[in-house]
């Protein structure tokens, strides 16, 4: 085999590999479906896409590097094209280059990782806090500087329709299994601390949009934070396996502009002071 | 150079006293009582067979479940007991066993001795693991149901099962005994049974990789033995050790378990390292490349396995100094397992290549594994992780480094040396189509769950949003297919054992290399009883 050809092989293969590649991940993309982590709503959420995208990508190239080779070795070094098989065992040359190269690209990786770990753990200069307790199978929430708390369940409409053999499609519900009784109220600018605990076992307060999770734990209290950048509804759902109804604890946070959620609290407030600690939204 | 010595010799030598050797006659002698470490090993490849479909069946009724959103077959519960136990049977009773059992035939042929080193303990650990078994699935029986809180056993909630869970705990002890027993034994065998010149780093790959499995094994079951006892003690006799209203820490028990299921995972993966090396320079026609990299590699990985554990749990909540190690020695692995990937590639590169279907599955499993590994470095990724962790994406990266790579190279190896085992060929058309067909619905099923983790479905959950519908249909479709490939599977080992007609020579493979090719297809019930003399041209590797 002249070497001229092995580098037409090669281009052709890594054309053929380029393709697959695009096939999976860009691709499925245009069903219309999601097939990608969201961008959301927050610094972290987005320090956490770009992240996973650059890491995404330098795993596709390594990825298309070694398929590549591998690939134009089967088409051309095969016993049916009369190839002779070499006799060479090793290469410490080799060997030590690729050895080197992929610490230097775990270094260049773990910059930014740091750096987003680093600003993501940073909790200081929350102006509010609410605590969030998980039961099974329900979220308890807790405005600590606002004195509200409420509890957020399964909607009706998504519980009637969940149960086995209910009839209901769930293409008919509204936000099938992402809808709460009493969302979780929030302003969007401004620094939410989260007090994370559970009662029972342990479950995982998930809203992808805010671009993490963390567990809630009993008799452990997690800190988390957040500071939202656009109005808007943000759904997820519990993400660590809590018992039977662990599907069924979903999330839901309403953000609202600084003074809509000035004028909600104070009609949560007097809500409270009329009858009991029911609380609905609008 | 040392002196030739020829197949022909080699078999003649046993055949001069050694057939018509003192097989058992009866049934129960022969399987029950047995201590051939070859029988044991047919044992425990049966028996991980059967595990593989009994699990592959609990993974329908949750692929089924999860066809479309709402639920139309079985209760939440029922579908949590169905991951539950789908684990369990895969990770204990399908790859750890079918290893063990590759482990029993090979290591003695491959290192020259007559048997293992301790046969009759051989026979009990075996023997233990159809009573393990059994009492785990009756606990689908009882009243309280099966556990239900995932393999991972997590308390509080897995303190909720019922009665059924003292079951549990003692089906998983007497797992961890039967596998201890197991690796002492190949331990053994190996420090001490070896021909005369096969020196440690003439041994071939995959005797080495098991016995670095053999001392992680070692190292990490007593550590679950003595999780799932503080859990036996908490749900039964009121301890407090993971019950944190008693002073305990259910975070602790993450620790403890991970610390022995991140090992557990290269438990899994190294014996399937071993056989890719033993596979590519046969099909290739040309030597392992880099075989004392791959040795030290292997060691490496074993070494990082026991330092990364708490990439498991990053979003428990750990101090920020905690992450950055855990992230940083979690990369590291990336390293030696590179160095792995690039020397198989290294090894087919300029060979003399054929692909018959082991080599199809070991190229299958280069190919996928280096997938399941790269989303695992995604996933190292702290930070991400916060995203990524307990979705589909998780899933779909375990499922890629288990199913195409632990089950991949299962595959591989049974036809790789099942003509050896049963002297009989298999039919390459009927192995050609298993091959085919696994390794398009294996990606159909995982791949998109790809998609579903990162567009935010949770794992662990029995019905979904109807956003995640189209792909998990697809997975479905994907899974149904992959399972019913497998029954083609069983077809071709029966077939191969029982109806073939083509006789396999001593070889099998034109490009085959180590002592267990010198020996008859099938080999001699006793074989090696005079150690032989190991030369530089039955080695797998050159010197």
């Amino acid at each position: 085999m002249k070497k001229e050809n092995t580098i037409i092989v090669a281009l052709a293969v890594l054309a053929a590999v380029i393709a697959a590649t695009w096939l999976i991940l860009v691709a499925p993309s245009m069903t219309g479906n999601d097939i990608n982590m969201t961008k959301g709503v927050t610094q972290q959420s987005v320090d956490h896409y770009n992240l996973h995208m650059i890491v995404l990508w330098i795993c596709a190239v390594i990825g298309i590097a070694v398929f590549t080779v591998m690939f134009t070795s089967i088409v051309l070094h095969r016993k049916s094209r009369d190839h002779k098989a070499a006799k060479f065992n090793h290469s410490t040359k080799a060997e030590i280059i690729w050895t080197i190269i992929p610490v230097l690209i775990l270094v260049a990786m773990a910059v930014p990782a740091t750096t987003a770990l680093v600003r993501m753990e940073d909790s200081s200069g929350a102006e509010m806090t609410v605590k969030i307790t998980g039961f099974q199978w329900r979220w308890k929430y807790e405005y600590l500087d606002q004195d509200i708390s409420f509890i957020s369940s399964l909607n009706p409409d998504s519980n009637k329709a969940r149960q086995l053999g209910s009839g209901i499609m769930p293409e008919s519900v509204d936000n099938y299994l992402l809808d709460v009784d009493n969302p979780l109220v929030l302003p969007v600018g401004r620094k939410i601390k989260f007090l994370i605990t559970a009662d029972d076992v342990i479950h995982s307060w998930w809203v992808p949009a805010f671009g993490w999770k963390r567990d809630a734990i009993p008799g452990f209290v997690n800190e988390a934070w957040t500071n939202i950048e656009e109005p808007g509804t943000y759904r997820g759902q519990c993400a660590e396996l809590c018992g039977k109804d662990h599907g069924f604890m979903p999330i839901v946070v309403i953000a609202l502009a600084e003074d809509e959620f000035e004028s909600w609290v104070r009609e949560q407030l007097a809500g409270k002071s009329q009858n009991d600690q029911q609380v609905t939204l609008r | 150079m040392t002196t030739e010595v020829s197949y022909d010799e080699v078999s003649d030598a046993h055949d001069a006293h050694d057939h018509g050797d003192h097989k058992p006659t009866g049934f129960l002698d022969r399987w029950l009582f047995t201590t051939n470490h070859k029988d044991i090993g047919t044992l425990y490849l049966i028996f991980s067979l059967t595990m593989f479909l009994v699990g592959g069946a609990m993974a329908m009724v949750i692929r089924a479940e999860l066809f479309m959103p709402g639920l139309q077959l079985v209760e939440p519960d029922f579908f949590n007991q169905m991951t539950t136990m789908h684990a369990l049977i895969m990770v204990f009773g399908a790859v750890m066993p079918a290893w063990v059992g590759f482990a029993n035939w090979l290591v003695p042929m491959m290192i020259g001795a007559p048997d293992m080193a301790l046969p009759r303990m051989n026979n009990w650990s075996f023997w233990i693991l159809p009573f393990a078994f059994t009492m785990l699935l009756s606990t689908l029986f009882m009243d309280s149901g099966g556990p239900a809180a995932g393999w991972t056993l997590y308390p509080p909630l897995v303190l909720q099962t019922g009665t059924s869970f003292a079951f549990v705990v003692f089906a998983v002890h007497m797992m961890g005994v039967s596998s201890i027993m197991g690796s002492i034994n190949i331990i053994a065998t190996i420090f001490n049974m070896r021909a005369p010149g096969m020196r440690l780093l003439r041994m071939p790959m995959f005797v080495w990789t098991w016995l670095i499995t053999a001392f992680l094994l070692i190292a990490v079951m007593p550590v679950l033995a003595g999780a799932v006892t503080m859990l036996l003690t908490d749900h039964f006799f009121s301890t407090n050790f993971f019950n944190a209203a008693g002073g305990g820490d259910p975070v602790m028990f993450q620790h403890i378990f991970w610390f022995f299921g991140h090992p557990e995972v290269y438990i899994m993966i190294l014996p399937a390292f071993g056989v890719i090396s033993e596979i590519l320079p046969t099909f290739s026609r040309k030597p392992l490349f880099g075989y004392g990299s791959m040795v030290y590699a292997t060691a490496t990985i074993a070494f990082l396995s026991f330092i990364v554990w708490a990439h498991h749990m990053f979003t428990v909540g750990m101090p920020l100094q905690g992450e950055l190690f855990f992230m940083y020695a979690t990369m590291l692995i990336s390293v030696p397992t590179g160095v792995k990937v690039f020397n198989w590639v290294s090894t087919m590169w300029k060979g003399s290549m054929t692909f018959e279907t082991p080599m199809l599955f070991a190229i299958g499993f280069v190919v996928l594994f280096t997938i399941g590994g790269l989303s695992g470095l995604m996933l190292a990724i702290t930070a991400a992780d916060f995203q990524y962790h307990d979705t589909y994406f998780v899933v779909a990266h375990f499922h890629y480094v288990l199913v195409p790579g632990a089950v991949f190279a299962l595959m591989a190896a049974t036809y790789y040396w099942l003509p050896k085992f049963s002297g009989n060929m298999y039919s390459e058309k009927w192995g050609k189509i298993h091959f085919w067909l696994s390794a398009i619905f294996v990606n159909v099923l995982f791949f998109p769950q790809h998609y579903l983790g990162l567009a935010g479905m949770p794992r662990r959950i029995p019905d979904y949003s109807p956003q995640f519908a189209d792909f998990n249909m697809i997975s479905s479709i994907g899974g149904f297919a992959f399972g019913v490939t497998q029954l083609i599977f069983v077809g071709v080992v029966w077939h191969c054992v029982f109806r073939s007609k083509v006789k396999a020579t001593p070889g099998v493979w034109e490009g085959s290399r180590g002592l267990e090719w010198t020996l008859d297809s099938p080999p001699a019930y006793h074989s090696f009883n005079t150690p032989p003399e190991v030369t530089h041209n039955m080695l797998s590797r050159a010197d």
